[in-house]
């Protein structure tokens, strides 16, 4: 047998050298320097959800849209003026953080429940952007099964998606009031709510907003109703890897940037005007600032000191935003809530732009 | 008689070979090591095992071993593992019975029975095990009735609540007693025993006509009948052929399991995927599941050579 | 071949009191399942899912506007298709079409005749489709009678060169570049993806698996030892957890934004994967291959490159094919574990397509379909095989017991 040993060793040697040479690249993990990989690359790589309607999901021309889906583009709007430079990877709840950490996606923008464990060092080690989306998670029943309350859950299955804060949620309040149940968990939400409807629980759980967005594609949107109960906090909100405050940093006030846009009255109608009307104004020192026209604040973030007028020009404020995908504008006509402005007597507030 | 040159002498040449492979292997898992600690503490995060005892607060949908969302990781894992234990177990049996009998019957004198396992064979070894989990679940079971309109076969029940064996009744609407399967459990072992039978059929076809025809007309000479002259005569001669092959449906069977995921039964892999995402330690997770299945692996691997060591000393 | 008389039939059914019951028994529960089916496929049964969704189901979300390279494509492969069959077959009989060869043309016939229009194709579609046919049937019947007596021997030694450019060609016009508008992988999906990474995964699973295979059986113990480390931890892992590795998890072993697309990496993982039982079937083979093989060539003055690649090898694989052929019936149902991680492959796109309240309910027929369509393409596979081991049973080999 001698005379097989001697081809195959140098074709495996080969084989191995090469792979050898593939990963000796330039040493650069998932958090270095992100920010300027991605200027580099030209393009934003971003996981989403990508089959929720209002948040991220695909449109009958296969482009995506929706909240989380405006956050990427936000954020390549910023970076390369064009809200397009975005490429979407659809991920899984069980698999986002995952491929978050390993460098698959630079932002993940995908309904995710900020949580202590999940952002501290300790635990999942990731950084939250600002909330973008206060939500509550909620029960969905079919209206003809007569359930109103989570009492009447007892000894009933309950259809939910796994990996996500709602099967801890779900855990936990059941817990509480010592009611019994059954879960039943499923990769995608796909799955979860095909399950749903072919009968195989009696509940749905999942954020409030999500269940009233797949509600509206359902054949019979009337037979299903939320119950009043709110089981957990759901701020939702993007995230990237800790450790990386320059990506995080730059996501954190884009974010910011169209809040703010709404506080100060700008939308991507107007904005030409108020640009114009900041360059002719000296005086107007805060409009200055937040549209770029003087100071370095784009330049402290290490993007570009018209990141602003860039963003609301493509994607518009907040409040557009909301209404677009989610709100009066949409399919899914949610309640504007906790989400209002502060200046509404709602959650969302940007910190000063100075 | 001059010396070879160095690169004529396999011996040495062997040598170098293998410590140029050697240094390219360490080369590359070095390499890759330095990236996995470098992208780890860019990220933070340390491997550990600590957090197997942290509460898991998830709750699971079915296990044998007791498990409550207040126990750990740990044991949250656990009784994953022993939920693919019941499916390996379960799934053993059945398709080993269903198997041997496809097998046995594609040499009966019957052409109908003979045309019926071979079509079975050949029909399903052709389509995906994961196109006919899915089916099974999605297009079989999940459109059974509800519970006060019950599918009645003899000792058994089906229903959209579960399926259900040795005589269940029912009670203000819902069936309650006898022994329950959820339609997880149920349409996971449907889909893995009729698939693992097809081919353990054919492993039990090759193990029955590796015998000499001379036996069955040895046997038939001594008044036996075909099927104790099967039972007493062929298989345990076949078995010597059959056992080996065994082992490696067993192994596949094991594996396959995991494709719980695709369905919602909480098997190892399904309460892996929830465990890693809630502590966000898919490297760990990713090397307990390589270690477990392994192991499994193994398992099964050790008990088929022990089978394969009893059939074969019966012989002498 | 002589055909079973009436009597011989009765009395195989009907010969004693059981087979009598039997053959009752099972022939109802037949009836039984046929009207069942029946029924179903025609009462209750909605297949305008599958009509809705044809396109869909073959070519995924590829960008309408770049479908004429896949039709490009499709028509480059059947032409090839025509020649080569026309080549292989050609030499055989002068005169005529063999009569297998007529009833695959006819079947290809009814099928292209019946099919577009149940699934309701455009008519430009279907015209494209006879179109097709026609091109396959005349390119066949040129090559058979012309090509196959001048240049017959000649053309079919750099056949396979001819097949390898087709498919590098087929690959350009799939993924665009130089000079196409790009498509990306992640666009690529259905039928036409399946097959695609299928393929794929089999032309490079095949040689990785055979140096696996002589690194096993090596002398030098380090090879050795790598070796079966690999092929057993390989097989020793299901698929699914080895797909996520590759998904989620290789970002943290490379530097960073080196990790290539997913559809990449999922087609590398099956290729390592799949090169594992690939060498585990070509062993079996290399343990046919007498050693007096070895000796004669040896003495012959053979290198040991030549030993393996003119001597060794062609016999070993010989032997292994049917091992090998199984091998790709299992990666082509493994490409179905994609669906689970996200990619759209047959399976995936189908559930996709299922996830869609339009089509709520409606498993069971495109669940059916993708059965039918998986069933074909596996059949065709092992029922090829069977006819290219009949060619090179020539020798008496036989995979010698482990």
């Amino acid at each position: 047998m001698r005379s097989f040993s001697r081809t195959p060793a140098a074709l495996l040697l080969g084989l191995l050298f090469g792979l050898g040479g593939c990963a000796g690249g330039q040493d650069q993990g998932p958090g270095a320097g992100r920010l300027a990989a991605i200027k580099a690359r030209g393009t934003l790589s971003c996981g989403v959800d990508g089959k929720l309607p209002g948040f991220s999901y695909q449109d009958s021309d296969g482009k995506y849209v929706g909240i989380d889906v405006d956050v990427c583009r936000a954020l390549a709007a910023a970076l390369f003026n064009d809200p397009n430079k975005v490429e979407y990877r659809e991920l899984t709840s069980s698999e986002r953080f995952t491929a978050l950490a390993s460098g698959e996606v630079d932002v993940l923008s995908r309904n995710s429940t900020r949580t202590l464990s999940r952002d501290a060092s300790g635990g999942n080690g990731l950084e939250f952007a600002p909330t973008i989306y206060y939500d509550g998670q909620g029960v969905m029943v079919p209206v003809a099964s007569g359930i109103t309350s989570l009492k009447q859950l007892a000894g009933k299955t309950i259809c939910t998606e796994n990996g996500t804060t709602t099967e801890l949620n779900l855990a936990d309040r059941f817990r509480e009031q010592a009611i019994p149940y059954t879960p039943v968990k499923y990769q995608t939400g796909d799955q979860t709510y095909a399950a749903y409807l072919q009968g195989r629980c009696a509940a749905v759980t999942s954020d409030r907003s999500q269940l009233a967005a797949k509600k509206t594609s359902f054949p019979d949107p009337a037979a299903h109703t939320l119950l009043p109960d709110v089981l957990s906090k759901e701020p939702l909100g993007p995230v990237t890897v800790n450790n990386d405050s320059g990506l995080s940093d730059a996501l954190r006030w884009v974010l910011f940037a169209t809040m703010q846009a709404e506080e100060s009255g700008i939308t991507s109608k107007n904005i030409k005007e108020k640009l114009a009307f900041a360059k002719a104004n000296p005086n107007q020192a805060d409009l200055r600032r937040f549209l770029g026209v003087e100071g370095e604040l784009g330049q402290q973030l290490g993007l570009p000191a018209d990141f602003v007028p860039r963003i609301i020009a493509s994607v518009g404020n907040y409040g557009e935003i909301y209404s677009r995908n989610v709100g009066s504008e949409s399919k899914l006509k949610l309640d504007r809530g906790l989400n209002r402005s502060y200046k509404d007597g709602g959650l969302i507030y940007s910190p000063p732009f100075r | 008689m001059t010396a070879l040159p160095w690169w004529r002498d396999s011996r040495k040449v062997g040598w170098l070979v293998q410590a140029a492979v050697g240094l390219g292997l360490l080369l590359v898992v070095a390499l890759l090591l330095s990236n996995l600690e470098h992208n780890l503490t860019r990220a933070g995060l340390r491997l550990t095992l600590g957090w197997l005892n942290q509460p898991a607060g998830f709750d699971i949908a079915e296990t044998l071993l007791p498990y409550r969302a207040s126990d750990s990781y740990g044991r949250a894992l656990l009784a994953g593992l022993v939920n693919t234990l019941r499916v390996v177990g379960i799934g053993l049996v059945l398709a080993t019975g269903l198997g041997v009998v496809a097998g046995a019957a594609s040499f009966s004198t019957n052409p109908l029975l003979r045309g019926l396992s071979r079509t079975y064979v050949e029909v399903v070894r052709n389509i995906p095990l994961l196109l006919q989990l899915v089916f099974w679940y999605f297009a079989v079971f999940l459109t059974l009735p509800p519970a006060n309109q019950a599918l009645q076969l003899p000792g058994l029940q089906l229903a959209k609540s579960g399926v259900y064996l040795l005589g269940a009744r029912l009670v203000n609407g819902e069936l309650v007693g006898g022994w329950r399967l959820s339609l997880e459990l149920a349409a996971l072992l449907t889909g893995l025993v009729i698939y693992s039978a097809a081919f353990i059929a054919e492993v039990v076809r090759g193990g029955i006509a590796s015998v000499p025809k001379g036996q069955w007309e040895a046997a038939e000479s001594l008044g036996l009948k075909p099927l104790a002259t099967l039972r007493l005569v062929v298989l345990p001669q076949a078995l010597r052929v059959i056992v080996p092959g065994l082992n490696s449906q067993y192994i596949s069977l094991a594996k396959n399991s995991s494709l719980a995921v695709a369905i919602g039964y909480p098997d190892l892999y399904a309460v892996a995927e929830t465990t890693l995402n809630q502590t966000g330690r898919g490297i760990e997770v990713f090397l307990l599941l390589m270690a477990v299945y392994l192991g499994l692996d193994l398992c099964i691997s050790v008990l088929m050579n022990g089978l394969e060591r009893l059939v074969s000393l019966k012989d002498r | 071949m002589s055909r079973p008389s009436l009597q011989s039939w009765r009395r195989q059914l009907f010969g004693s009191v059981p087979d009598t019951l039997l053959s009752l028994g099972l022939g109802a529960l037949l009836v039984w399942a046929a009207w069942g089916f029946l029924h179903w496929a025609f009462g209750q049964a909605q297949w305008l899912v599958l009509r809705a969704n044809a396109a869909t189901l073959t070519i995924g979300r590829y960008p309408e506007a770049q479908e004429w390279r896949l039709w490009l494509l499709l028509g480059l492969l059947v032409s090839l298709t025509g020649l080569s069959w026309g080549l292989l077959r050609g030499r055989a009989t002068a005169a005529g079409w063999p009569l297998n060869d007529r009833i695959a043309a006819g079947l290809l016939s009814l099928l292209t005749l019946v099919v577009p229009p149940l699934l309701a194709f455009g008519g430009l579609n279907q015209l494209r489709l006879l179109f097709l046919l026609g091109l396959l049937l005349l390119l066949r019947g040129l090559a058979g009678r012309w090509l196959a007596h001048r240049w017959g021997q000649r053309l079919a030694q750099s056949w396979p060169l001819v097949w390898a450019g087709a498919y590098l060609l087929g690959l350009w016009l799939i993924g665009g570049g130089l000079g196409l508008t790009p498509v990306r992988p992640s666009d690529w999906g259905g039928l036409m993806f399946t097959l695609l990474i299928t393929s794929l995964t089999l032309l490079l699973a095949l040689p990785l698996g055979v140096l696996l295979a002589l690194g096993r059986r090596s002398e030098l113990p380090l090879l050795r030892w790598v070796s079966v480390a690999y092929i057993e931890v390989i097989r020793g892992a299901p698929l699914i957890t080895l797909l996520f590795l590759g998904q989620n998890l290789v970002g943290f072993l490379l530097p960073g934004g080196l990790a290539p697309d997913r559809v990449w990496r999922a087609a590398a993982v099956l290729t390592g994967f799949a090169a594992a039982y690939v060498a585990e079937a070509v062993r079996g083979g290399l343990n046919a291959v007498p050693r007096g093989q070895l000796e004669a060539s040896r003495s012959l003055g053979l290198s040991t490159a030549h030993t393996l690649g003119l001597v060794v090898l062609p016999q070993a694989l010989k032997v292994a094919l049917p091992a090998l052929v199984g091998q790709c019936i299992a990666l082509l149902q493994d490409t179905t574990l994609l669906s689970i991680i996200g990619l759209f492959d047959l399976l995936g796109i189908a559930r996709s397509v299922l996830a869609n309240p339009d089509w709520l309910g409606r498993y069971a027929e495109v669940y059916l379909l993708l059965a039918v369509l998986y069933w074909c393409s596996c059949s065709a596979l092992s029922l090829g095989s069977r006819a290219l081991e009949q060619r090179l049973s020539s020798s008496n080999l036989r995979p010698a017991h482990r």
